[in-house]
């Protein structure tokens, strides 16, 4: 029997999510920044049929903006987060099954759940979040994953679909015309240089792709393409994750507000990268055996000297301890740091992640020095939950930290904070 | 020609390899069972030690219960500690403690709280710097009070639909009546559920 998966993508998420808290931003052309304003990461209807890219950094496209008032936003990920959760939450009381792909999408699990038409029930779900939390959704159905994406991309692209696009309700001749009209770059897990690379065998179209199923056999494609070219064929071979895999890799770079040539200050956002990571590794209840650390140069400012390096220090031990971590980590920084130059970015990457539960301790470690470690960093955690993010920190984060993230735009935390609820005052 | 010597070198050791399971005393097979009860299973067969030997007549049904109970302990949120032998006579009667969330929010993933600026719904019961519960979830009807959006801001007042439009009636009559119109943009926001008000 073939499955029946469901893609729930929010419309321009984050754009939707500032829309529904600001009437001034309804039908205007708006775009939401990326950390310390850098990329555009939302952008709105309008500010699309303006001919605005998906992550065009911001300052390429400032004298557009000026010329045709559009809206900037820098990101406001409390406010973000927690109209995700909401979303997330109603859509699990549709389904047996659900996986929470990314901040915005979610997939649903419907097959063997016996109902009329499942193109029905989705314009139920739509509703529903629709009006719940004034977000609008765009619903794809397929008998894969990957088919599923395609249909929700349809269902964006074409408003005749009513926001839900159902690949199996339709005849296969139908469902091939659809596909016919999409190149392969659209599809889930072939990006811009596989689809290059397709296009030189001859393969434009999403149906050109499927239709490879029969030659796959005996073909040399990768066992990752031949996964994709089943999917498109109704076989399932990515099943939805039920709950979130611990991640293997914590990584947390930034750009500067302004270009570092200081040793302490790089320092300081070194460390404060690392205290977010750690915190993070916690969380997840893993250590980690090696840390790696990048600092760069503008890219973009070709006119001053470049520099980029960056280093992995293996760890004598895994561990989870932000201080331990730190000392690593200006350890490295002092080995690629340069002076002379103007660094705009710095970044840290955790790596060799292992459950907590599997960490082998060395011959010659202290076994209480393992558990003072671990209950510092346990109340640490506690005090930063109880009192608020940033209560206790590594001295060695700065205080005024003027190299920190700029948010020029960021509008109030609506739903997490009491002072910065919405405000209704129009008298009349 | 080969000799019938007993050979010295090669061949199995006495005594190596790993030692029978004295925690289990019994002999062993291999058998495929489901991931899921593969750790219930395990632990059922671990937490029998040398005292308490696994009997060959122990159902599978009593094996894991024993193994789950063993699994996960769970503490009863009222358990009171008893020093001496008198249990405590409210064990019995503990109830959750009232949570004001609960009494004002009925559906968590559809309520918002707003405040309100201004006195037009002052007869309502809706005085400046309130916090109003905005409800998503509620179909509006004639006579709910809302959140609207009207032209740009938010504003909270009293609905009304009828066949002519839709009119928007303060609690304050110092104010007006606002008839919508058509070229106004305007939009229901959400139906106010209850009010919040902090004395000090």
């Amino acid at each position: 029997m073939n499955r029946s998966i469901a893609l729930v993508d929010c419309n321009n998420f984050y754009v939707s999510c500032e829309q529904l808290f600001n009437p001034q931003l309804k039908n205007k052309p708006v775009i939401v920044l990326s950390n310390n304003d850098g990329c555009i990461v939302a952008r709105s209807e309008e500010a699309k049929a303006l001919g605005i890219k998906m992550g065009e950094p911001w300052f390429q496209i400032k004298t557009l903006a000026r010329k045709y008032n559009i809206i900037t936003c820098s990101s406001n990920y409390a406010l973000y987060s927690d109209m995700s959760d909401r979303v997330m939450s109603i859509l699990s009381q549709f389904s047996h099954s659900q996986e929470i792909y990314s901040i915005d999408e979610c997939f649903l699990d419907f097959t063997g759940s016996c109902r009329n038409s499942l193109t029905t029930y989705a314009q139920k779900i739509y509703k529903c979040i629709q009006q719940q939390t004034g977000l609008p959704v765009c619903i794809g159905i397929g008998s894969s994953k990957t088919l599923a994406k395609l249909a929700n991309h349809i269902a964006k692209k074409n408003p005749s679909f009513q926001n839900v696009c159902n690949f199996n309700a339709m005849k296969l001749q139908e469902q091939n015309k659809w596909l016919n009209r999409i190149n392969t770059k659209n599809v889930w897990g072939v990006g811009k240089q596989l689809a290059l690379k397709l296009q030189k065998t001859n393969i434009h179209t999403t149906l050109d792709l499927k239709n490879l199923y029969l030659r796959t056999i005996n073909s040399q494609s990768s066992v990752y393409l031949r996964r994709i070219i089943y999917e498109l064929n109704n076989i399932v071979c990515f099943e939805l994750k039920k709950a979130a895999e611990p991640k293997k890799k914590i990584i947390c770079s930034r750009s500067f507000s302004k270009r570092i040539t200081d040793f302490k200050e790089l320092e300081q956002s070194i460390t404060l990268y690392v205290s977010h990571a750690a915190e993070k590794l916690r969380q997840q209840n893993s250590y980690a055996g090696s840390i790696h650390i990048y600092i760069s140069t503008s890219l973009f400012n070709k006119k001053e000297p470049c520099y980029t390096n960056n280093i992995i220090i293996p760890l004598p031990e895994q561990t989870d301890n932000t201080l331990v971590l730190t000392q690593f980590a200006s350890l490295g920084l002092r080995k690629i740091y340069c002076n002379g130059y103007k660094y705009q970015k710095a970044g840290i990457l955790l790596s060799k992640i292992i459950p907590r539960k599997e960490y082998q301790p060395g011959l010659f470690n202290k076994k209480e020095k393992r558990k003072n470690s671990d209950n510092l960093m346990k109340i640490l955690d506690q005090i930063n939950t109880k009192m608020g993010k940033k209560i206790l920190v590594v001295a060695s984060e700065g205080i005024t930290q003027p190299w920190k993230m700029k948010q020029n735009n960021k509008s109030p935390r609506y739903t997490t904070n009491w002072h910065d609820l919405i405000v209704a005052n129009k008298f009349v | 020609m080969m000799t019938n010597t007993i050979k010295t070198h090669g061949g199995k050791r006495l005594g190596a390899g790993r030692k029978p399971g004295n925690s289990i005393a019994q002999p062993t097979t291999v058998i495929r069972v489901p991931i899921s009860m593969a750790k219930i299973i395990k632990n059922a067969i671990s937490t029998r030690t040398k005292d308490n030997p696994l009997q060959t007549h122990t159902k599978l049904s009593n094996l894991i219960q024993f193994a789950c109970a063993k699994h996960h302990t769970t503490f009863p949120l009222y358990t009171s500690k008893v020093a001496a032998g008198f249990p405590s006579p409210a064990d019995d009667h503990v109830e959750k403690r009232l949570n004001p969330s609960d009494y004002l929010v009925e559906n968590d993933n559809a309520t918002f709280f707003v405040r309100v600026k201004g006195d037009s719904m002052i007869e309502a019961g809706i005085f400046d710097n309130d916090v109003l519960v905005i409800d998503r979830s509620i179909p509006q009807q004639t006579g709910d009070i809302i959140l609207a959006m009207l032209d740009g801001e938010f504003t909270v007042k009293i609905l009304e639909q009828s066949k002519k439009g839709i009119t928007l009636i303060p609690a304050n009559q110092n104010y007006s009546s606002i008839k919508i119109k058509e070229e106004q943009s305007f939009e229901i926001w959400g139906v106010v559920t209850g009010s919040m008000r902090k004395f000090k």
